[in-house]
């Protein structure tokens, strides 16, 4: 494949980067989301749009998050400093709330007084739920019954702030289960009705909004870094489920072409089909590499022969999704930036670490950046850096972590 | 003129509505399907509609979920569902469309699909998240391939695009009677009649209506405003009820039997 520079990243009018992106719903969707992408694109030419959100971020998100230099870490690496974006101080605990704030100004702006969402983990949920709860709107969640059982803190943080939070029983019982019956639910309630969708995928315009939202990382982490060091990291490394917390890191570094952008997907338990998220999977059985349509966009997508979408398995719900974001699928296509996957076990690894060396406590879908970051950082002299996104903490998985230790 | 327009044609001559009714291939088993269409086609079917099981189907309520499901759990693939076609066409000339989302036809290939699937002798094929925008060249790869692509209008969908649709589609409009997910519901609403005016502004495309018709009465309204009615969450909860019953097929001819019965 032809790898060709790219120094930006947009998509066309109708949400295609390249091949991928578009809109592929029901017929009934396509007003709702043409509403939607206007008053997007009204907003991100409006000054005060962005001076409210700024505001709400500074004062209630709790931004800037700091960028802070992980020198255990790095001493245990031994090459590059790594340095650690502090997603998980924001409020709610993990940068969703940056996608979940900005939404909910649109919705307020459409006045839609009804908010639904979908959550893996319960993080976006978690947020959306918060915001909610700040603007007073009505809040509808849906979470497949496997994430409710593993992320059962989150489940009942939700309902404290107010929402509802309905159990989805079909399919693989997770976030792609989730999104389907969000879906369902908003071609029912397209009138009132605002649908909050928590990541870089989905149709258009919600990979080129959630990522809007979530550049604020990439941005204020090129100030830091620059600050810290005088020069560009060597590379940035994030965990990949839909992707929006690795595209808000890689988004405003893209033109920056000795940046390396690395995105970690999860490798689960194995190799084959059914056993990982990892879209990109190289492995002969793996079902990675496939193109196809997932709820609303054309992407990567875990699937078997014959078209039907794949199960997958990871130890963190929040990476337990079969389809990756249509812009993340651009930037590898491009050569712009490169994939790799992080076991379970690994994981597990990259949390206990980062709990001993550093004194914080990450998420298990986190925790699939360390790994690599510390065999990236090894690879590299001691007066370069590398930025890992710490995009969420570890509370809500404290329990799980503790059984599996049990066991 | 396709077999599909001159079907319309011929109830617009005799001064009849349309019935057309859906099922999912492969459920309960690809045997019984056959059985089914040719029961159905029996029972007075102008048209049918052959939905393929998909693992993630977002437009659909309840009782298509789990008729997808059954299937899949029989491995049941877009390969069976034209083999289905095949062998039926041999015994029925009522036109079929293939029913699908998108992604189960890209993996089988745009230009094989559109060749095998007239070999098998389907009619049309109606992609439920495929909108024209995103449809360009599979519209016109089913147009070489002699089968009319079908597309979808909804109470939402706006006037120019209505006007775009109705250019990009050949056979039939399909209007969704509401805003929703496909499954029965009591009453057909007032946006169905309103949907259909407005698409027979802008296009001489005979229209049917689906989503929410399960009953004989239901199908009586629509045929007063529309040229044809869609039955599909009714029938396949029919099939789920009686499951592998032997008197399954008899049952289900003698449902769509009672859906077309002239009011008593």
């Amino acid at each position: 494949m032809q790898k060709l520079p790219i120094t930006e990243s947009e998509p066309d009018e109708h949400g295609h980067w390249g091949k991928f992106g578009g809109r592929y719903v029901p017929e009934t969707l396509v007003a709702p989301l043409e509403e939607l992408t206007k008053e997007f694109m009204r907003a991100r030419e409006d000054a005060n749009f962005w001076r409210e959100l700024n505001q709400l971020l500074r004062d209630y998100g709790g931004r800037p998050t700091p960028l802070f230099h992980a020198q255990r870490l790095s001493a245990h690496a031994g090459g590059a400093q790594i340095y650690l974006k502090r997603e998980d101080l924001l409020h709610t605990g993990a940068h969703k709330i940056n996608n979940a704030v900005g939404q909910a100004l649109l919705a307020r702006r459409m006045s839609k007084r009804r908010v639904i969402a979908e959550t893996g983990a319960g993080q976006h949920g978690v947020a959306t739920a918060t915001v909610c709860a700040l603007f007073g709107l009505r809040c509808i969640i849906y979470m497949g019954a496997e994430d409710v059982r593993r992320q059962a803190l989150n489940v009942f943080r939700m309902r404290l702030l107010g929402a509802e939070v309905l159990t989805v029983n079909a399919g693989t019982r997770t976030l792609k289960d989730a999104i389907n019956e969000a879906l369902r639910d908003w071609v029912t309630n397209v009138h009132d009705t605002y649908y909050l969708l928590g990541s870089a995928l989905g149709p258009h315009p919600y990979p080129l909004m959630v990522r809007e939202f979530q550049s604020v990382i990439g941005r204020e982490a090129r100030e830091q870094i620059l600050s810290a060091s005088g020069k560009l990291p060597r590379a940035l490394i994030a965990c990949v489920g839909g992707g929006s917390n690795s595209i808000g890191l890689f988004h405003p570094f893209i033109a920056d072409e000795q940046v390396r952008l690395i995105g970690v997907e999860a490798g689960g338990r194995g190799d084959s089909l059914g056993e990982h998220a990892a879209r990109f999977h190289t492995g002969a059985a793996s079902g990675g590499g496939q193109i196809g349509v997932l709820q609303g966009t054309m992407s990567y997508v875990l699937q078997d022969t014959n078209g039907q979408i794949a199960t997958t398995h990871s130890i963190s719900a929040g990476l337990d999704y079969s389809a990756i974001g249509p812009e993340h699928a651009f930037l590898h296509d491009a050569g712009r930036a490169e994939y790799i996957w992080t076991s379970d076990a690994e994981a597990l690894e990259g949390f206990e670490l980062c709990a001993k060396l550093e004194g914080i406590i990450p998420a298990l879908e986190t925790s699939h950046a360390i790994p690599p970051a510390i065999r990236i950082a090894r690879d590299l002299p001691r007066d370069e850096s590398i930025i890992v996104n710490l995009s969420g903490r570890g509370d809500k998985d404290v329990q799980l972590v503790a059984d599996l230790q049990m066991q | 003129m396709s077999r599909i327009l001159g079907t319309f044609a011929a109830l617009k001559r005799s001064g009849c509505g349309g019935f057309i009714p859906f099922i999912t291939a492969g459920d309960p088993d690809l045997a019984t399907t056959e059985l089914l269409l040719r029961e159905l086609a029996a029972a007075g079917a102008d048209i049918i509609e052959l939905g393929v099981p998909f693992s993630d189907p977002v437009a659909d309520g309840e009782v298509i979920q789990r008729a997808s499901d059954r299937a899949l759990r029989k491995g049941v693939t877009l390969r069976d569902a034209l083999t289905c076609i095949a062998h039926v066409k041999q015994r029925i000339d009522v036109p079929i469309v293939l029913f699908s989302y998108f992604n189960p036809l890209l993996r089988f290939g745009e230009d094989r699909l559109a060749d095998e699937a007239k070999q098998a002798g389907a009619d049309a094929v109606l992609v439920t998240d495929l909108v024209p925008e995103e449809a360009q060249t599979w519209t016109e790869k089913l147009i070489q391939h002699e089968l009319d692509p079908i597309f979808l209008v909804a109470p939402t969908t706006s006037g120019d695009r209505l006007a775009q649709i109705a250019k990009r589609g050949r056979g039939f409009i399909y209007a969704v009677s509401r805003a929703g997910v496909t499954g029965a519901r009591d009453k057909i609403t007032r946006d169905a009649e309103a949907l259909v005016k407005r698409v027979r502004a802008v296009s001489d495309l005979p229209v049917a209506v689906g989503f929410g018709v399960s009953t004989a009465d239901q199908v009586r309204e629509i045929w007063g405003f529309a040229d044809a009615a869609v039955v599909g969450s009714a029938i396949v909860s029919q099939i789920e009820k009686l499951g592998n019953s032997p008197d399954l097929v008899k049952h289900i001819g003698k449902f769509a039997r009672s859906l077309v019965a002239p009011a008593s």
